[in-house]
């Protein structure tokens, strides 16, 4: 897989090329400010995109722009956008971007080489990655409909879907069989009307009704 | 009124007309020893509250009266007086009164009283007469105009601050605010100081701890070098969550990149309740007047988090007159008071620096309103992406 990678601190650009292209990545740019990324991500040849959310020369929220711009170009352009911290208005604006393919993590969540690196690929396989601490702002608001619907459980659920996380790893957090995971998942999109489909576009669909895009 | 013409540039008032307010000037002479006789009156009754009564009532009279005679000094003296009563607050007619009392202007109305309706009234009354009694026209003539600036000058000196007092005043408040200003950023910087030595920098010292005992433990005991890795960056991940909130508080970066709009709609998304919000603003604000605002919009919507009940809000944002304009309302139970904790005070102190102000209107029931408001020049608008749809 061909990334753009952008990030205007050296010691974290170079962390982030080591770690990426240890496990199969291909770093096809790396930059450290915003003209130097709108250039890259014309590349044809890029297949997803790692933003640092404030780069030069603004350090304001370029990155975000960036993604939001390419998506406008490329429909459904993979992009991670990493940040010092995260907002639930940027989160929006990401995923109102288009369907699925974006990921909105804390800077930090690198740290956990293996799991950001799952992030990464889900992105680029179309899933929808989001920090935990936007899901919790989100957890934190009052319920409207049709999320009401939901129980408990189904809703941990579907945070842990929002943060990207698979069945398996579902389970894994809750502690039950995966069974039990399948189920709660196919009760949630009954409740939310999601029509039939493939099973991934239905999970972005139901985080994006969560989120209220 | 507003689309009167500037004093100074209106052509000066002629014979006729200043007559004419001579005239009404001597009208008025008697109704103003009436009011002066009410004042004493009521003042003397007020050891058996009915003399308060009196006086609630007389207060607005008066004032009106002394308006008009601004008004007519003003035209004549060719120069704006402006109104120079404190702002009534919204309470009840007790603390209405309160202001009343101890504002200066309120016992200079009084002696205004008694001076206008004596010499005063004697120079209006020779106007009129020397126009009444014919033979006298050409003294009226020539007479009129000086004697007219006489009455206009005596009304100005009791009726208008002189412009050493308004000095005097803004010093004085500029005095206040500065030394609010002052104790606020030593609290604030005091407040900082803390965060950090209890958080980030405790939890490094914690991390270099764990490094130092793990580089010990490395070729004895494995499994704890490696049980105190995972500590130390458990330990990373919180310091760096805590150095992030204090960030927060020091200057969102959400702030910094949209600007006082972008950051409002940052916060409304927080909210535990729906949050509807209204920005109105062509531009962004100076810097420090956009971060006090916002901190003042943080601390009404953390209120309306924690004690309204609300089950809405709103927020809306605008800038007119040279003014900005912030108002946050919820439709909770109401009964809220600035006085009740010492967040609105903060509030009101950091916009005092820019003369801003902050109103409160929180009625028993909801619901409840916060306005602050801080007179500021926009800068030309930063363009920034269209907002995600509602």
């Amino acid at each position: 897989m061909r990334l753009v990678l952008a990030e205007d601190n050296a010691l974290l650009r170079a962390g982030l090329i080591q770690l990426l292209s240890d496990r199969g990545f291909t770093i096809l740019h790396a930059v450290d400010n915003a003209p130097a990324l709108d250039v890259a991500l014309q590349d044809p040849e890029a297949e997803a995109a790692v933003l640092d959310v404030r780069l030069p020369p603004g350090q304001t929220d370029e990155g975000l722009r960036a993604a939001i711009a390419v998506r406008e170009k490329r429909p459904g352009f993979p992009v991670m956008v990493l940040s010092q911290y995260v907002e639930h208005l940027y989160a929006r604006e990401l995923l109102a971007s288009g369907v699925g393919a974006v990921g909105y993590l804390l800077k930090d969540r690198v740290a956990d080489v293996a799991e950001f690196v799952d992030g990464v690929r889900r992105v680029a396989a179309g899933g929808t990655v989001l920090d935990p601490e936007v899901v919790a702002t989100v957890m934190a608001r009052r319920r409207e409909e049709p999320l009401d619907r939901l129980t408990a459980r189904e809703r941990e659920v579907l945070a842990l879907m929002a943060e990207g996380r698979s069945n398996a790893a579902i389970a894994a957090r809750l502690s039950v069989t995966e069974k039990a995971v399948l189920k709660h998942i196919n009760s949630i999109f009954t409740k939310l009307d999601l029509p039939v489909g493939e099973d991934d576009h239905r999970r972005v669909r139901a985080v994006l009704a969560w989120l209220r895009v | 009124m507003t689309t009167e013409l500037p004093e100074a540039e209106r052509p000066p008032v002629g014979r006729g007309r200043l007559t004419a307010y001579a005239g009404l000037q001597v009208l008025l002479a008697v109704p103003m020893i009436l009011l002066f006789v009410l004042w004493v009156v009521g003042g003397v009754l007020t050891i058996v509250w009915v003399g308060l009564a009196i006086l609630v009532a007389l207060v607005p009279v008066t004032r009106a009266v002394a308006n008009l005679h601004r008004r007519m000094a003003g035209r004549v003296l060719g120069q704006r007086l402006p109104d120079p009563y404190r702002p009534l607050p919204d309470g009840g007619p007790m603390a209405r009164l309160r202001v009343v009392v101890v504002d200066p202007m309120t016992w200079r109305d009084l002696g205004w009283l008694l001076v206008a309706s004596t010499l005063g009234f004697a120079l209006s009354l020779l106007v009129v007469l020397l126009l009444a009694a014919v033979v006298t026209w050409f003294i009226w003539w020539y007479a009129a105009a000086p004697l007219m600036q006489a009455r206009s000058v005596l009304d100005r000196f009791f009726l208008s601050y002189s412009r050493t007092e308004r000095l005097e005043q803004r010093v004085q408040v500029l005095t206040e605010t500065r030394a609010d200003l002052v104790d606020h950023s030593a609290a604030e910087l005091r407040r900082l100081e803390r965060d950090l030595h209890d958080g980030a920098q405790a939890r490094l010292v914690a991390l270099s701890m764990s490094l130092g005992m793990a580089q010990e433990a490395f070729d004895e005991d494995p499994a704890k070098a490696r049980q105190l890795v995972e500590d130390a960056r458990e330990t990373t991940a919180t310091a760096i969550a805590d150095l992030r909130s204090v960030v927060r508080g020091i200057h969102p970066p959400v702030l910094a990149d949209r600007g006082l709009g972008g950051a409002v709609q940052a916060l409304a998304l927080d909210m535990a309740v729906p949050v509807d919000v209204e920005i109105n603003l062509p531009g962004r604000p100076p810097a420090p007047v956009e971060s006090a605002v916002y901190f003042g919009v943080a601390e009404c919507l953390a209120n309306i988090g924690k004690h309204s009940g609300a089950a809405r809000a709103w927020v809306g944002l605008a800038h007119r007159d040279g003014r900005l304009r912030a108002v946050v309302g919820d439709d909770g139970c109401g009964g809220a008071s600035p006085d009740a904790g010492t967040g609105m005070l903060g509030v009101m102190r950091r916009l005092a620096a820019f003369d801003g102000t902050m109103a409160l209107s929180s009625p028993e029931g909801g619901p409840t309103i916060v306005t602050l408001e801080v007179p500021c020049d926009l800068s030309s608008p930063k363009t920034t992406p269209s907002s995600a749809p509602a």
